[in-house]
């Protein structure tokens, strides 16, 4: 099947038809908070269904299907806005994909099974975890070339870049470290124990935190960005719900960095946590297996991706509730949404 | 130059020469034992065959695993394997181990032989990790205080394979028993599954042993003969539960039925603690890279040497010490857990250090289930709905 042109509707703003299908969808609340509500695009990886769903996030409806590589995971946008990076680990590269037309228009080459990546901020060097040989992956994406390689833990996962893109930091799972990178010279600085399984590192937007999540110990190691010391260690507890269950994945950081929020896996909730209490707000119910997240532009919402329940949860992040599920493909695994 | 910033300078170096010999020190050195039973494991299916690395190769990729971590850390990880028969004095070995330094000894033995061997070696310091025996009696009546478990028992294979029959409202069960005793043992396990979960054992059956060859060329035409007739004029039934450990008949029964009844236990539906098809939970990884090394795929007896080798690691990295009591107690403390691939963390039962969990349920070419089941549920760890449980259990550590 040849994949849909891409629905006109990613440029626009139309308020008037937004209020209309917000409203009837009974979502009316968050909205009226605002004056209008802005259209960008989420983009869904679908790790078994092969595919990548999106979704207007006006509308919150599905708009379009796009056809991909075997096993996508990792999903970004190229910071120009022209193409979605998908790791598709079951063909061992990175597919790009126009967002125009939502064709393939080429890959790049990651190496074997990778998983999930990040970007520096000129939007140049992407760096690939490599899950099955140990190794972190950086790649010049206008060349599409491999352009180095750092040697770390068994199985890479996580991977966050400093604000100021000098700092990478890597987890991986069965070492239970993560790794901070010096770009300049791609040499580790520093290796951190954490708890068991950390699956995500994301930095605080001003660079003095990076939060590691560990997905088996069931906590978030909260690592000083500067002396790389565990500072604190975020545990859950959840009435009813037994300890084992409780598996953070997903984080994500409000702008003003003063919320966290954190995907609990099999809990299926996500949490909201005070970032400089470490204190928990709020447990928000969502679907099954939540697993990573992304907000539009504005901040006005999380897009959560709900693996087992083939859903993506929307959360209003001012409100911290629960507003919508989105049905998109089967098992979805990763969100990036436009810029514009 | 002026003396306070000569004896600056002085000093500053001696500083540089202080802290130069620790940087470039010699990795912390942690030795582990591998001792086991070389003996031909009998098996009715060619791919049941075990190859003659089974378990250590497990070990090996462990070992490879700990040194990626370790590198970081500055400690280094070797194997040391030990092959006994069953005339060695399992004693002489698992001491011969200790004095080479190898005091953390993973164990693929028999219980007698494994219970000899740790007690021998206790003086030593030495702890053992009972990769290989599932004798529940080696986690009740025969525990040890310095023995791991990180094989399953029989009792918590049988549970997690009732908890999903029982499910799945395959209540009636025909039980077919083999004669030797570790398939009576097994049988034991699954009657006690059945009366915990609420199945029923409508008949049962022995198997008996007459001897004769595992392997013939014609064998298959007889087979397709006696069992049927052996199954036939049974209750109605829901499914052919079979303890068959010995590998005698449960590998012939499924397609042989009188009944059209699935089977389990021994053959057909198999709970284990790993399978080769087993990709969930980040599996896959783990199954690669077994590949990648050994061109074969990877056993449960693999995966259960591969736990206990890393749960050595982590108690390395976690303590930052070589020293095997220091490993050992951070092992039994409150902070231990393992990730294995099994989708949750993996504890140790404080009361009989037996490794927590889950059950895979196979087939033969895919995992059809993981137990504990949905709704078996548990106020410490649903995990400990498999097998025997703290306020049964027979166990007194020493």
């Amino acid at each position: 099947m040849q994949a849909q042109v891409m629905d006109p509707v990613r440029k626009c703003r139309h308020p008037l038809s937004a209020w209309a299908l917000a409203l009837s969808a009974g979502v009316g609340s968050w909205l009226a908070l605002d004056g209008e509500a802005s259209a960008y695009l989420a983009y869904v990886s679908n790790e078994k269904g092969n595919t990548i769903s999106v979704i207007d996030t006006a509308k919150l409806e599905l708009v379009n299907t796009i056809k991909v590589g075997q096993r996508p995971r990792g999903i970004t946008l190229t910071k120009d806005g022209k193409y979605i990076l998908v790791c598709v680990g079951d063909d061992d590269t990175i597919q790009m994909i126009d967002t125009q037309t939502g064709e393939i228009v080429g890959t790049l080459p990651s190496g074997p099974d990778p998983e999930q990546f990040t970007q520096d901020a000129d939007g140049k060097l992407l760096y690939v975890a490599n899950e099955d040989n140990n190794m972190v992956t950086v790649i010049d994406i206008a060349r599409r070339v491999p352009v180095g390689e750092v040697q770390v833990g068994v199985e890479p996962e996580g991977m966050g870049l400093s604000p100021d893109g000098k700092l990478l930091v890597n987890t991986s799972e069965t070492t239970n470290m993560a790794h901070f990178i010096d770009t300049g010279t791609r040499q580790i600085v520093a290796n951190v124990l954490v708890d068991a399984r950390p699956r995500f590192a994301q930095f605080k937007r001003d660079g003095s935190e990076v939060w590691v999540s560990s997905e088996i110990g069931g906590t978030v190691s909260v690592i000083d960005g500067a002396t790389f010391k565990v500072k604190h260690k975020i545990g859950f507890e959840i009435p009813g719900l037994r300890k084992e269950a409780i598996q953070p994945v997903g984080i994500g950081f409000t702008g003003d960095g003063k919320t966290a929020f954190v995907a609990l896996g099999p809990a299926n909730r996500v949490v909201a946590i005070d970032a400089a209490s470490y204190e928990v707000k709020k447990y928000l119910l969502v679907g099954q297996r939540v697993w990573q997240m992304a907000f539009t532009p504005d901040e006005k919402l999380l897009f959560v991706t709900n693996g087992v329940s083939n859903d993506v949860s929307v959360i209003d992040v001012a409100g911290l509730k629960v507003i919508k599920s989105i049905q998109v493909g089967e098992l979805p695994w990763g969100v990036a949404i436009s810029r514009e | 130059m002026e003396l306070p910033t000569l004896i600056r300078c002085i000093l500053f170096a001696a500083l540089l020469l202080a802290g130069a010999p620790a940087r470039a020190a010699d990795p912390m050195e942690i030795k582990i034992g591998y001792l086991r039973l070389a003996e031909p494991k009998p098996a009715l299916s060619l791919l049941e065959v075990p190859a003659a690395n089974d378990g250590v190769a497990g070990a090996e990729v462990a070992i490879d695993d700990d040194n990626t971590t370790g590198k970081f850390l500055n400690q280094h990880f070797s194997l040391d394997e030990v092959r006994v028969t069953a005339k060695d004095d399992p004693k002489a070995a698992a001491n011969a181990l200790a004095d080479r330094g190898a005091v953390l000894i993973v164990a693929d033995l028999p219980a007698d032989m494994l219970i000899a061997a740790a007690d021998a070696a206790k003086a030593r310091g030495a702890v053992l990790f009972n990769a290989g025996a599932i004798d529940d009696r080696l986690r009740e009546e025969d525990c040890r205080g310095n023995v791991i478990h990180t094989a399953p028992t029989r009792t918590m294979l049988a549970d997690g394979l009732a908890q999903y029959l029982v499910w799945k409202q395959w209540r009636r069960w025909l039980l077919v028993v083999g004669s030797h005793p570790p398939d009576q043992l097994y049988a034991d396990a699954l009657r006690r599954a059945a009366r915990r979960f609420g199945a029923k054992i409508v008949q049962e059956k022995t198997y008996e042993d007459t001897g004769g060859a595992r392997r013939s060329d014609s064998g298959v035409v007889q087979v397709q003969r006696q069992m049927p007739v052996f199954t036939q004029n049974a209750p109605a039934y829901d499914v052919l539960v079979a303890a068959d450990e010995s590998a005698v008949f449960a590998d012939y029964l499924p397609y042989h039925t009188w009944d059209p009844r699935p089977v389990a236990g021994s053959a057909g539906l198999v709970p284990t603690s790993w399978d080769p098809s087993h990709e969930q939970w980040g599996a896959t990884q783990m199954q690669n890279r077994f590949v990648a090394r050994f061109a074969r795929r990877m056993t449960a007896l693999d995966m259960q040497a591969w736990t206990a080798v890393r749960m050595i690691g982590e108690a390395a990295s976690r303590t930052q010490s070589a020293n095997a009591q220091q490993m050992f107690g951070y092992l039994k403390g409150p902070d231990f857990a393992l990730a294995a691939f099994k989708g949750q963390r993996l504890t140790l039962r404080d009361w009989n250090l037996q490794l927590r969990q889950p059950i895979l349920l196979a087939d033969g070419r895919m995992v059809v289930s993981v137990s504990p089941q949905e709704a078996f549920l548990h106020q410490v760890s649903e995990l400990d709905t498999l097998g025997v449980d703290r306020p049964e259990s027979k166990c007194r550590l020493k």
